[in-house]
């Protein structure tokens, strides 16, 4: 597992990606990859907000604007369904099924391990594979109970392996 | 005429992507090189004469973008690359951006040398996090050969290129908000006037265009205006990558000389192949959620920018979403409402507001409670938010609704009396659910 960010971690970041207003998607974005739970924590606003010369309320601004960005915490992986329309004729709410029921979760909810948060997104530029997850970075098209099944055990293998 | 080309998408899934000397070995940089021996009006006189309309959506001329910016006398100025591609049923960027970073790359260098600009700001969607490496990479080998930096090619012209990311916001992609974004905040729309060509990026003169606007300037360059426009019609100069998804059997992005018929793109067994399964095409969806919906009567329309207006239809992105007769109308177009909630920065009360009572109608619709009056309540809603809205998400939040409205009343009515055509709403009500 990985542990709570502390703040010299979060000035590292913002030191590795420079100390400029411009910045501040990409410095957000690389502390909520840090912090395994998909977040950005109130905490580490505040440092980004001091380091960057910016009002918290700027920094609360795009946390809030950008869909990315969560300010509670949810589960190490983080699935997102497509529901725009060329997934959704394609049977996307179906998968959304099949993932409630592996997961035994709604949409909207994380694992009580805090492993995986399921959720709805809109169109990650996938729509040749539709229905798609988007799991991180990777995508996974053309699901069906059976890909769902082998996806979700290799997420749960990559967690036991860390352990 | 050949119904599918290879122009801007020739390199595609043919070269090592990052390799500049497979780029170039391919022909790459000619344009660049074209471009350093010719004056800038000249090269904007091309675009021209190229009838090069911008490939993001709103079909903006180029040459006159262009032409509007070189007159503008403050400086520095910025080129910007919208690569935002949050349209769904749009993944043509991503084609170029993965499969040839070096063409985009390369229509940049141009635009910075026409302007005189030394920077270039590429904002990629922040679900391409993987190109947006890749595509460093391209930059850097460029960089490396000399394409790119300082002094490129030896002609004292520096250029550099920067990527920044989005984080998952459609309204990103229209271009104000865009600046704003990589300006480090949240992406809302600015008002305009000023025009970007004005006020822009860092407050300074900007050019915003499209992936695909960008990678078809080297090729302009390179073949002249005159060969580039014979691709297409006389009026839609070139080529356009089309995004087939949804119920075609033949999903993924084509290059098509403007010209061809709808009928070909979701037919012909070189494109789209036709309908999945053998089911019916109900109705086709152009240029994104924001364009209108078409039917099988409208299928001999050439996809070109006239034509396609003059049906009521439009390029828009380039995605073509088809449909079959499995789906119900008013499922799909509350799809394409939640869509737009969800998407809707919340700056002005049309499109905040009308996009939520427009989805309670038409849950209205599927539940069996609409009444007639709705369709006033609706024709009322489109017309406020359509005109009032502070920007083109609001503006065009209900294209397709009302272009469905006009060819699938019947539908609505059916609604009305319970009964719903393609079996999707009510079920559940008549299972005693
Ligand atoms: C809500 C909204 C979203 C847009 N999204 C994109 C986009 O993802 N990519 C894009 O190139 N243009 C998008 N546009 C159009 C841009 O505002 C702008 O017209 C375009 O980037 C200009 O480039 P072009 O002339 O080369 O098309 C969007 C417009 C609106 C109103
Ligand atoms: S129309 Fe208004 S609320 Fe909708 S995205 Fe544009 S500015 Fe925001
Ligand atoms: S609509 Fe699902 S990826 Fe585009």
């Amino acid at each position: 597992m990985v542990g709570e960010l502390n703040s010299s971690q979060i000035l590292t970041i913002i030191e590795g990606i420079g100390k400029s207003k411009e910045k501040l998607l990409l410095i957000l974005l690389a502390i909520q990859n840090a912090s395994g739970k998909n977040s950005v924590e109130e905490e580490w606003a505040k440092i980004v907000a001091s380091e960057l010369n910016l009002p918290l309320s700027k920094v609360y601004d795009v946390l809030t604007f950008y869909a990315m960005f969560s300010t509670e915490p949810r589960g190490k992986y983080v699935i997102e369904i497509c529901k725009s329309t060329p997934c959704y004729i394609n049977k996307s709410d179906a998968i959304a099924k099949i993932f409630e029921e592996q997961l035994g979760i709604k949409v909207g909810e994380t694992t009580k391990d805090q492993q995986f948060t399921l959720l709805y997104t809109a169109c990650v530029g996938a729509c040749d594979i539709g229905p798609v997850a988007k799991i991180g970075e990777d995508v996974y098209g053309d699901l069906t109970q059976t890909k769902i099944i082998d996806i979700i055990r290799k997420y749960q293998g990559a967690l036991s392996c860390q352990k | 005429m050949s119904k599918i080309v290879r122009l801007i998408s020739k390199n595609c899934n043919n070269i090592t992507p990052e390799s500049v000397e497979e780029y170039v070995h391919a022909g790459g940089f000619e344009g660049l090189k074209k471009a350093f021996t010719q004056d800038p009006t000249e090269i904007i006189a091309e675009i021209k004469t190229a009838k090069l309309l911008g490939r993001g959506g709103a079909a903006y001329p180029a040459g006159a973008k262009w032409e509007h910016l070189l007159h503008i006398p403050e400086f520095p100025k910025y080129i910007v690359c919208n690569a935002d591609e949050g349209e769904p049923g749009t993944f043509k960027d991503k084609l170029l951006l993965s499969q040839d970073p070096l063409g985009v790359i390369e229509g940049m260098i141009i635009a910075g040398y026409v302007f005189n600009s030394n920077d270039g700001y590429i904002y990629i969607r922040g679900e391409y996090a993987a190109i947006q490496r890749s595509f460093q990479k391209a930059i850097d080998h460029a960089i490396e050969s000399g394409y790119l930096g300082n002094n490129i090619l030896g002609t004292k012209f520096d250029f550099h290129i920067h990527i920044v990311t989005g984080a998952g916001a459609y309204v990103c992609g229209e271009n104000s908000a865009l600046l704003n974004s990589i300006e480090g905040k949240a992406g809302r729309p600015r008002i305009k006037p000023p025009h970007l060509a004005e006020v822009g990026l860092f407050s300074m003169p900007t050019l915003v265009n499209n992936v695909e606007s960008f990678a078809n300037i080297p090729l302009i360059v390179q073949m002249g205006g005159e060969k580039y426009l014979s691709y297409g019609t006389k009026d839609s100069g070139g080529t356009k990558l089309v995004c087939l998804s949804g119920h075609v059997a033949k999903r993924g992005v084509y290059e098509i000389p403007f010209g061809v018929t709808l009928r070909d793109i979701i037919y012909d067994p070189q494109i789209g192949g036709g309908i999945a399964n053998n089911k019916k095409l109900k109705f086709f969806h152009l240029g994104g959620q924001s364009g209108p919906c078409g039917i099988p009567e409208q299928l001999d329309t050439p996809y070109c920018y006239k034509a396609l207006r003059s049906v009521g239809l439009s390029v828009g992105s380039g995605a073509v979403v088809v449909v079959d007769e499995s789906v119900c109308i008013i499922d799909y177009l509350k799809g394409v409402t939640e869509f737009f909630i969800h998407e809707s920065c919340g700056k002005c009360t049309p499109c905040r507001e009308g996009n939520w009572q427009m989805y309670k109608i038409l849950r209205k619709f599927q539940e069996g409670v609409a009444v007639q009056e709705d369709f006033h309540v609706m024709k009322r809603l489109t017309d406020t938010m359509t005109n009032a809205s502070f920007c083109g998400l609001g503006q065009s939040a209900a294209v397709a609704l009302t272009s469905c409205l006009k060819y699938f009343r019947d539908e609505f009515e059916a609604h009305i009396q319970k009964q719903c055509p393609a079996d999707h709403c009510f079920i559940g009500r008549e299972r005693g659910e």
